[in-house]
């Protein structure tokens, strides 16, 4: 009775003998590949190091967040494109969402003209790939405003030319790292008040405004720090500068080069649409007894959306939704083709100069990776606190 | 009188239809457009910015737009250099592929004809532009009788024909390669340097998803797996993959590719690029097939094992047929996604239909011509796109995908 199972045909030798080749398999065709690559770069003289990230970069780059010349180095170089991507990124999501959430809604609307009209856009949008948009929305929009010379000028003033939008903008002075310091003061005040009402909300069972008055508290220490800054330093926080056209460029204010223009406002129109279909799929996921229910509960039509729609069709929208903020974070590596310095673009002008083609690779992975995970951690947060808790 | 000739169709045990509501213009204006203050405002704004934005764009697109760029480079735009005297073949294999999506369309969606004739349209449609070439037009015309005769053949033997279709439909991507190609004796070899236009954007995508396919099943199959090696390795390739842009994969297959290899083995930026992108498509695929596997319920496992099948067995003759056929419509949706996103190509420096643009917009008499070539680009991705995810989406109705 006492039969052992033969080893070559135990299940758990077997499937260990099946880890084991494949691991083998792994590994060898890895170190193989790995091999390859070696002896190809030992032949260039180019073996894997990070070294050259301290070296000087010597190429301009257009648009820069932090200080950055020719003479910074290649690694400072790599850090203006990830910032630049960050910044075009975080943009974009905020504005593709308040579209998106837009057309959503006119998706929904039972007004024939604006449903119809979002049902196009979404339809034109979605099958058009996204690159072909952004060199269009560059070369056929952005580049074909008229010249410096007969720029034209709204208000602001604002002026709107094919060198891009340069707008009024505030400048810090002395006084603006201080007052940073009282909006940072601002903001802990209001999370506290925050925090209480909330407290508050739950022992008595009536809700007080919350995000009203937490966002007073915040707009009043602004306020008062505002007024405390400029009695100080003798100059307000934030000095108003205005662009103006001198020569062949605009001076001060803000300016919004064409790339970067079309680059942002290319990513929310694409994005816009796809986010507009996960809003009309969230809100529709509601089941219709639910809205009939909280009208027979008097409550009106505001609040059936705030508190009863809005709430469960979340639940629907949140995992959608941050595949498509990943999207756009993806995406914005097209902008090298209409010449936005993005990591994706930075990394191939170091490619270029340096030939370093396998630590480039692995660092612009490496960043997008990052930022990937970063954005999924969040979400996946997100989604876990607004989650029905089932019993 | 009325109420007499219903209650006679009720007693018959007609179902009548529910009443249709009739609406006069005004009232349908009303309902639709002014039922509100809010909504009438909504709309009065809507329809300003809609003539604002209309009428300078419709003056620009008929008065003032030259259109001769797109006329002049119709063949550089669809086939790139593909040698003049070689075309034929692309038309054989559009012609092959008439003729076998009309025999499986026959045998597979005998009911969906009306979709059907809706496809059959636009090829027509296609002939009847004015500034296409004769030879063109004729084979436009063909290409309908051809998916006609494929038709009329699975309508005409369903039974004897579903065996050739598999056959034929396995056949069609290596005949594909091989006439594009060319086979030395036969036909000259036309080296993929000069493919181009949107030929190569439509051969990218088509080798992306074929040959992503097997490669996702398997690493679908890894991520399933219980052993612990094989799933980890299955989910880092997975998420790494989906966690980086498209441009980078390319550019690490432009790059690291002919590092990756030997020396003596040299691939030129095609191949490279269809590498990259089969790759790339290889972690989405996984991800629509496992969708496909975690629909499969419990039950078919168990039924499979105490019927006495092996693992193997049971997913082969079991699990798999299932859950492919589910995942079919999701296929053609990252077809058309797959389709679109080739034209990141054009950014690794190939001549696919975006890339091409700017090789005609670099002709010296064209310069400046940006809208009109970016608007007819976009048009042709728009139509194909279009007409692929409309068709799916009838044809998920027709079939009752998902209705079950």
């Amino acid at each position: 009775m006492n039969e052992a199972v033969p080893f070559w045909r135990d299940e758990r030798v077997l499937k260990w003998i099946a880890q084991i080749t494949f691991l083998v398999a792994v590994v060898v065709s890895v170190w193989y590949l790995y091999h390859n690559m070696i002896t190809a770069l030992a032949a260039r003289n180019l073996l894997p190091s990070f070294h050259f990230l301290k070296l000087t970069a010597g190429f301009d780059i257009g648009e820069h967040l932090i200080p950055y010349s020719r003479s910074s180095t290649y690694g400072r170089a790599f850090l203006v494109g990830v910032l630049n991507t960050i910044e075009v990124s975080f943009l974009g999501i905020i504005f593709a969402t308040i579209l998106g959430i837009i057309i959503g809604l006119m998706r929904l609307s039972t007004n024939w003209l604006l449903n119809k009209l979002a049902s196009i856009y979404i339809e034109i949008i979605r099958n058009v790939p996204l690159l072909v948009l952004l060199v269009f929305w560059y070369t056929g929009v952005f580049l074909q405003f008229p010249r410096l010379k007969q720029a034209k000028i709204l208000p602001g003033p604002t002026i709107v030319s094919n060198r891009g939008i340069a707008m009024p903008w505030g400048i810090p002075t002395a006084g603006w790292h201080t007052y940073l310091y009282i909006l940072l003061v601002g903001l802990i005040l209001a999370a506290i008040v925050w925090w209480r009402l909330t407290l508050i909300g739950k022992r008595t069972g009536r809700m007080p405004l919350v995000t009203v008055w937490s966002s007073l508290t915040f707009l009043g220490v602004a306020a008062v720090g505002w007024g405390l800054v400029t009695l100080i330093f003798h100059q307000a926080p934030l000095a108003m500068s205005t662009p103006e056209i001198k020569g062949l460029r605009t001076v001060g204010g803000l300016e919004l080069t064409p790339e970067f223009l079309a680059l942002f406002s290319g990513l929310v129109f694409y994005t816009a649409a796809f986010i507009a279909e996960v809003v009309r799929a969230g809100i529709q996921s509601v089941s219709k007894g639910q809205i009939e229910a909280a009208r027979a509960l008097g409550l009106n039509g505001f609040q059936t959306l705030r508190l009863v729609v809005f709430p469960q069709a979340l639940r629907v929208i949140v995992p959608p939704m941050t595949s498509q903020y990943l999207n756009l974070t993806k995406n914005s590596s097209l902008a090298v083709f209409i010449g936005f310095p993005d990591l994706y673009s930075v990394a191939g002008t170091i490619h270029n100069q340096t030939g370093r083609a396998v630590e480039v690779t692995l660092l612009m992975m490496g960043v997008y990776l990052s930022f990937s995970l970063a954005t999924s951690i969040f979400m996946n947060w997100y989604n876990k606190k607004i989650r029905l808790v089932e019993r | 009188m009325m109420n007499r000739e219903v209650n006679k169709q009720y007693s018959s045990g007609e179902v009548l239809a529910p009443p249709t509501e009739r609406y006069t213009v005004l009232g349908w204006l009303k309902k639709n457009l002014f039922s509100t203050w809010y909504y009438t405002l909504l709309t009065l704004v809507t329809l300003y910015v809609l003539y604002a934005v209309l009428k300078p764009t419709l003056f620009w697109a008929l008065k003032q737009a030259e259109w001769e760029v797109v006329v002049v480079n119709l063949r550089l735009f669809m086939v790139g250099q593909y040698p003049a005297d070689q075309i034929f073949r692309i038309w054989i294999a559009l012609h092959l592929l008439a003729f076998t999506a009309g025999l499986a369309w026959a045998i597979w969606l005998p009911k969906a004809r009306r979709i059907g004739a809706f496809l059959l349209l636009i090829p027509l449609g296609l002939a009847a532009l004015p500034f296409i070439s004769g030879f063109s037009r004729l084979n436009w015309i063909l290409f309908d009788i051809f998916a006609l005769a494929g038709w009329g053949l699975g309508i005409w033997k369903p039974k004897a024909m579903r065996r050739p279709l598999i056959w034929l439909l396995l056949a069609y991507f290596p005949i594909l390669i091989l006439l594009i190609l060319g086979v030395e004796p036969i036909l000259k070899i036309v080296k993929t340097n000069l493919w181009g236009g949107l030929l190569l954007t439509m051969l990218l995508a088509v080798v992306g998803i074929t040959v992503s396919f097997p490669l996702g099943i398997l690493l679908a199959l890894g991520r399933q797996s219980k052993l612990p090696i094989v799933k980890g390795f299955s989910v880092l390739y997975i998420e790494i993959i989906r966690g980086v842009p498209l441009v980078t994969v390319l550019f690490m297959a432009q790059l690291m590719l002919p590092l990756f290899l030997p020396p003596q083995i040299k691939i030129d930026n095609v191949l490279r690029a269809m590498a990259g992108i089969i790759l790339f498509a290889a972690a989405y695929m996984a991800e629509n097939v496992r969708g496909g596997l975690q629909a499969i319920p419990k039950g078919q496992h168990e039924a499979a094992w105490a019927l006495g099948l092996s693992g193997f067995q049971t997913m082969y003759y079991i699990i798999l047929p299932q859950a492919l056929r589910n995942v079919i419509p999701v296929i053609v949706g990252q077809f058309i996604a797959l389709f679109k996103d080739t034209s990141l190509v054009a950014i690794v420096g190939l001549l696919d239909l975006l890339g091409i643009a700017s090789t005609v917009l670099a002709q010296p008499e064209f310069i400046g011509h940006q809208r009109e070539v970016y608007l007819f680009i976009a048009l042709i991705y728009w139509v194909f796109s279009y007409a692929m995810s409309y068709a799916s989406r009838r044809l998920e109705v027709a079939l009752g995908v998902g209705e079950r």
